[in-house]
């Protein structure tokens, strides 16, 4: 796995917006969706042109975010499971007893599912790893967290490697993967890994201390957002909101 | 991994994406998951500071690479690891939860995967159930097998084994208060908690099979077995022969206070998070009002049209109340488990 | 300021583990010197060069005894900070060398802690990148450079905190041809006192004029690099072995005469 995330490395006004702007903006526009009542289909209707045009505007390739999406796969199983399982009033469907709620729960979690990954992939493929942790640190993350963080994001690459470098000594020493009989292979190369990851962390430490680490981490972020960054980067979320608001209304 | 290709089953981490809870459940979880981590900063303070952050940030990437690998668990199916349990039992459980909640967080950040506002919630059930479930049942066990570095690898199998089904059911606990659809509870949980006792034993065969491997290369990184090391023979520069003891973990703190802080602030958020999602089924609406939509928003929790709410017919009432147990039973776990860490940590204080 | 850059003397350390490395170790580098320390896998270089900056050793609370001194300074805990100021450390796999998201934040960790802020962190920044040809690299994440790029990074990691004596531990190990001599180029045109660790005899010749040999904990052999080098019984009895072909008396070395 590679330590830059989903990052794709293009110029555009959202990759410019600062990361803590990003971070509230996609906080309150998740939540903004997650609160619309599932019943009124307009409103996640403006929540996906939103989300379609701010992607245009990151400049970003469809394919990456198809392909993101991906990761919500078990929950639409589930989600296809709620109209048979649910309870309440039943409706027929070409010939289906389907639960009028759980048709209505299961498009309420592929809904907000997706708009919710659709956005947190805006985020993460906008926002450089270390900008993402400065923006954390602005956002007032306790330092410890920030420093395991930022340790963790620089590490992925070099342990992932390690992982694959043993995989490929095993594989090419004969093993194919699926018999019982290779787990303790597999496992035991896992086990090194852990003592190789936790042999590095020492040395890491060693190099710290060796360049005058005395307990605190040099910070991050330099300056903060404008307030005109702030407006720029909120500009949909806001939007959301008040398209959350908006639906609760006309459901009264 | 993605340079190197995706492995086929790769997606198969079920992380809860945005949307499966309601908004009170996801902030409910969410302040839970943030007093966990704050209060695991506090007592993972000393170790952090004596080993460096870079030790829990490279166990958090070994835990991010592992939970990529697929194992074969047996008859043609294949697990991967949460590792919970695991890394609770490596690094110990405080420094575990810091270190899942890193993993979930740059999962949610970096990679889009699991949703934002259901971080709380995938830190709370991956994090928090299954590092404490894990690591106190290993303590425990350890307890009673032989005193000896080699007992840890029964004792965290266990505990691992336990640790995935006891997370099903706190998701099902979760969805009877916060889900957003009615569904037979008793089904749902008789379903995953089934499923993940499979699950549960591919994590157990996975989580002994590691620590089998880190006790025959390097004992002394296993920190739920520090206690149970032998001592040293050192031979000096003379040719003098004397005994010490390894390289201690940094002694417990001592549990008294900071533990009862831990606790008063847990109990206090919560309580009064569960008070405000009681008194406003939708925290949102809460947050609204403050803001100044109070017009817009009002009387939508006692609206009394079928599609009001999350457009489920039926729950109303029964929502708010459910709300109410069910986050009295997420605080339940978690003082019993910080009373379970409690004794823990006297008992090592008292054998140490 | 007076003394010598380096004085160690009667050194022992055992590990933890009771491991004993160390069994009396003694030498002394002057300044400007660069020097090169020899010796088979296990004799304990790393261990010593560990204990350079109080990473290692009694000061750090280890099982040891002995006594250092840089640049006139005594090795003690009250004067930690500045010992490590003076002594940078390159690590073997720049890896755990470059622990920050960026080059620059990685350059910037050590002046950082000594205490430069704001532009005056930038200078140093700057000028240590200048040094060894990273400037472009600044805002690069670590794993975007080759290895020779990290390892050169990881050199001015050190070097922004203005150190009198530079250690490397095998800086020229699993680079390239070209990125072993860059490197050569940049550790030549350097103002400060080197003591090099390497298995790569033809770049101690090339870089320092005198060797140290290490065997067993202990310091074996101290001279120039190329009687060193050409002494076949000495080589032989410590398992150091020359490259094919290789005759360190036919080459030019470092030797200022």
């Amino acid at each position: 796995m590679s330590g830059d995330g989903l990052l794709v490395a293009v110029d555009s006004p959202v990759h410019r917006v600062p990361a803590q702007v990003k971070l509230v903006a996609l906080f309150v526009f998740v939540l903004a969706v997650v609160s619309t009542p599932a019943a009124i289909f307009w409103a996640f209707g403006l929540y996906a042109v939103m989300l379609v045009a701010a992607v245009a505007v990151a400049k970003l390739p469809a394919t990456v975010v198809s392909r993101r999406l991906a990761v919500e796969t078990p929950f639409i199983v589930f989600a296809l499971l709620l109209p048979f399982v649910a309870t309440g009033p039943q409706v027929d469907v070409l010939g289906l007893h389907l639960s009028q709620s759980g048709v209505l729960g299961a498009w309420n979690v592929l809904a907000k599912g997706t708009l919710g990954v659709i956005a947190a992939i805006l985020l993460s493929a906008t926002t450089a790893p270390r900008d993402l942790l400065a923006g954390l640190e602005r956002l007032r993350l306790p330092a410890t967290l920030v420093a395991i963080l930022s340790f963790m994001v620089r590490y992925l690459s070099v342990v992932s490697d390690d992982l694959h470098r043993m995989r490929v000594a095993r594989e090419s020493r004969g093993y194919t993967g699926g018999r019982v009989g290779h787990l303790k292979a597999v496992a035991g190369g896992v086990g090194a890994l852990f003592v190789r990851s936790f042999e590095r962390g020492e040395r890491v430490h060693l190099a710290m201390r060796s360049r005058g680490y005395t307990g605190r981490m040099p910070l991050l972020s330099v300056s903060g957002a404008t307030r005109a960054q702030w407006f720029e980067g909120l500009a949909i979320s806001l939007a959301a909101v008040t398209i959350a608001v908006a639906a609760r209304v006309v459901s009264l | 991994m993605l340079r190197f290709g995706r492995n086929k089953n790769q997606n198969e981490r079920v992380h809860v994406p945005d949307g499966f809870f309601d908004a009170p459940t996801s902030v409910a979880t969410g302040l839970i998951a943030a007093g966990a981590v704050g209060f695991s900063l506090q007592r993972a303070n000393r170790e952090l500071r004596e080993t460096g952050p870079a030790l829990a940030g490279l166990t958090a990437a070994f835990v991010f690479a592992v939970q990529m690998v697929n194992f074969p668990v047996g008859a043609g199916t294949s697990g991967h690891l949460l590792g919970g349990a695991l890394a609770a039992a490596l690094v110990g459980p405080w420094t575990a939860v810091l270190v899942m909640s890193t993993v979930l967080l740059v999962q949610g950040l970096l990679f889009a995967d699991g949703g934002l506002t259901a971080l709380g919630t995938n830190i709370t059930l991956m994090g928090l159930i299954t590092v404490l479930v894990g690591y106190f049942l290993t303590r425990a066990l350890l307890k009673v097998l032989p005193r000896r570095v080699g007992s840890v690898v029964p004792a965290a199998t266990v505990g691992a084994l336990v640790s995935v089904p006891v997370a099903a059911l706190a998701f099902t606990g979760l969805y009877s208060i916060g889900g957003a659809v009615d569904i037979p509870i008793g089904k749902l949980a008789t379903a995953m908690v089934g499923w993940h006792v499979l699950v549960g034993i591919g994590e157990a065969v996975i989580t002994a099979a590691v620590l089998s491997a880190v006790v025959a290369t390097r004992p002394d990184l296993v920190y739920a077995a520090r206690h149970l090391q032998q001592d040293l023979v050192l031979v000096d520069a003379d040719g003098n022969t004397s005994t010490v003891s390894p390289d201690r973990p940094i002694a417990a703190k001592p549990a008294g206070r900071s533990l009862g802080v831990g606790i008063a602030v847990t109990l206090l958020v919560a309580g009064g998070l569960s008070l405000f999602a009681s008194a406003h089924p939708d925290g949102l609406e809460f947050v609204g009002a403050k803001l100044g939509f109070e017009g817009a928003a009002k009387n939508s929790a006692v609206a009394g049209s079928p599609l009001a709410d999350y457009g489920v017919h039926g729950i109303g009432n029964a929502q708010v109340s459910g709300a109410l147990a069910g986050i009295i039973g997420v605080l339940v776990t978690i003082v019993v488990g910080l009373a379970i860490a409690k004794l823990a940590s006297l008992r090592a204080n008292k054998a140490s | 300021m007076s003394g010598p850059a380096i004085q160690v003397e009667r050194l022992v350390f055992a590990y933890p583990d009771g491991r004993q490395a160390l069994f009396g170790v003694d030498f002394t580098v002057e300044r400007g010197e660069r020097v090169a320390l020899l010796g088979p896998n296990g004799a304990g270089k790393t261990t010593l060069v560990l204990h350079l900056n109080g990473i290692l050793g009694s000061v750090a609370g280890g099982t040891g005894s002995g006594r250092i001194q840089i640049g006139g300074t005594g090795l003690h805990r009250e004067h930690l900070t500045e010992i490590r100021r003076k002594v940078g450390l390159v690590f073997q796999d720049p890896d755990d060398q470059l622990f920050m998201p960026t080059v620059r934040d990685d350059v910037a960790f050590g002046p950082a802690n000594l205490g430069l802020r704001g532009s005056e962190l930038d200078d140093r920044v700057h000028e240590a990148l200048v040094q060894v040809g990273m400037q472009d690299q600044a805002d690069l994440a670590p794993h975007h450079l080759s290895f020779g790029q990290r390892r050169r990074v990881a050199v001015a990691t050190v070097l922004a905190m203005r150190p009198e004596v530079l250690v490397l531990d095998e800086p020229s190990s699993n680079l390239d041809p070209a990125a072993r001599r860059e490197l050569a180029d940049i550790l030549a045109g350097l103002d400060v006192t080197l003591l090099m660790i390497t298995h790569d005899l033809p770049y101690a010749l090339q870089l320092c004029e005198r060797s140290l040999l290490m065997d067993g904990g202990r310091i074996v052999a101290d001279g120039k690099t190329r009687d060193l080098l050409g002494d076949a019984d000495l080589m032989a009895a410590h398992r150091l072995e020359l490259p094919y072909g290789f005759d360190p008396l036919s080459v030019p070395g470092p030797e200022r005469s």
